[in-house]
């Protein structure tokens, strides 16, 4: 486990306990293999991860969804995609009539035997978020690998073609911003005007939603942070942008994220952090317990600050 | 100068009001309604105010708008742009001033 000290510690800011008020979200990590490794990943997906969920794990899953409803599956990695049975899995859930959403580096939809999932998603109606850092060409790559951006703007325009962001096709089509340095997003609202007018113009793509995410000082990201001098600064920078506003809406509460192997957390940091969900609720998919986990008391840390700070920062971007 | 400019002493920017509570409220008022989205948008205000950070050689302002115009998505180039129209018009506004000196020159000389 990795220990962030922050001061105050986060514990100390929140009012009483945190707790969960349901389930709304099961979110998947179906594994580390990524074909990028992205500077800013605090998964430290790439290449050469072999993590994955087995078939095994994946059939708990699935009972689980069967048995209870959790209205939507949020699907993430690594790269999704480089798991064999996501087809299947997708299919599966879109059967039990729930809502599916894809989290992609978006370029992995370029290359061979991937390309055709571009058709599969839209056929199902899943949701997919393509993540784009930054408008600057430059920028991405520098955060993502060279020649990420044309590819990423390639990946939308096929997906624009396939119906995706396309007003009435009810295909939602969701890009995610974070920062490419050690600083801390704008507000949302102001970010995706400018996404929108400048994908539009230079490039004729469309697409629904932007989702601002607060990079965590953890993993790839926390080692660049210290690399360059900038933690300290980065993380007080946290703590004074402290919002309680954001703790009504913290992904926490109505997110219960599933690790490749099976193992509960409170959100997708807390697994990367070995922190699994605590306080006497199950910590693993095979002993699912709606009951005690729907109110379970959340596993906090100084990392939390991350998803506090300013507008708040989810898997959907903004809270406030 | 390092005595009197530190890096921590932008953390006291809130804090001004301090002495003066209702006058530092109605600055910050202000301030949050001046540089919020209006008719201009957030990166051309968050623009402007690191160009009159710069111009007025405010430290604390170069930093908070740098980090502002980076988490608004605003390029280096077009970050330095701006710096140019704040240097040609700095270079414009001493050389408007000779005006004065030109004046002064063509009174006093025979």
């Amino acid at each position: 486990m990795v220990c962030i000290v922050a001061e105050p510690a986060f514990a100390q800011k929140v009012p009483g306990l945190l707790t969960a008020e349901g389930i709304g979200v099961l979110q998947l990590n179906l594994g580390y293999r990524c074909n990028l490794a992205c500077r800013h990943c605090h998964i430290g997906a790439g290449p050469e991860r072999k993590e994955i969920m087995s078939a095994g794990t994946m059939k708990q899953v699935l009972d689980v969804l069967k048995s209870h409803p959790i209205p939507l599956v949020d699907i993430t990695g690594g790269s999704p995609e480089m798991h064999p049975d996501l087809r299947e899995l997708i299919e599966e859930c879109i059967a039990l009539g729930r809502r599916v959403l894809v989290r992609t580096n978006g370029v992995i939809l370029l290359e061979e035997p991937y390309r055709s999932l571009i058709s599969f998603y839209a056929s199902k109606g899943v949701e997919v978020v393509v993540s784009l850092p930054h408008l600057d060409p430059h920028v991405t790559d520098r955060q993502r690998g060279e020649g990420v951006f044309s590819r990423v703007v390639e990946v939308l325009k096929r997906l624009n073609a396939a119906g995706y962001g396309q007003e009435g096709s009810g295909l939602v089509l969701d890009l995610a911003h974070n920062p490419g340095g050690a600083y801390m997003p704008a507000s949302q609202a102001s970010l995706e005007s400018s996404y929108k007018r400048i994908l539009r113009e230079r490039h004729a793509i469309r697409f629904d939603h932007l989702f601002c995410l607060t990079n965590m000082p953890i993993g790839r990201y926390r080692e660049y942070l210290k690399k360059t001098d900038n933690y300290a600064e980065y993380m007080a920078g946290l703590v004074r942008a402290f919002n309680p506003a954001t703790l009504d809406n913290l992904m926490c509460r109505t997110t219960l994220s599933v690790a490749w192997d099976g193992t509960l957390h409170d959100c997708d940091f807390n697994h990367i952090l070995g922190l699994p969900v605590n306080h006497g609720a199950p910590d693993h998919i095979s002993g699912f317990d709606m009951e005690k986990l729907a109110h379970r008391r959340i596993v906090v840390g100084d990392h939390c600050y991350g998803c506090t700070a300013g507008g708040g920062s989810s898997c959907r971007g903004e809270i406030t | 100068m390092g005595d009197y400019y530190e890096k921590k002493d932008l953390e006291d920017f809130p804090d001004i009001g301090e002495y003066a509570p209702e006058l530092g409220e109605k600055y910050f008022a202000y301030y949050g309604e001046a540089m919020k989205a209006g008719l201009l948008t957030e990166r051309e205000k968050a623009l402007i105010a690191l160009v009159v950070a710069t111009t007025q050689r405010c430290p604390y302002c170069i930093d908070a708008y740098t980090n502002q115009c980076l988490s608004l998505g605003i390029s280096r180039e077009e970050m330095m742009e701006a710096q140019h129209v704040g240097a040609a018009m700095t270079a414009g506004i001493v050389l408007a001033h000779t005006t004065q000196m030109r004046k002064i020159i063509r009174k006093k000389e025979m």
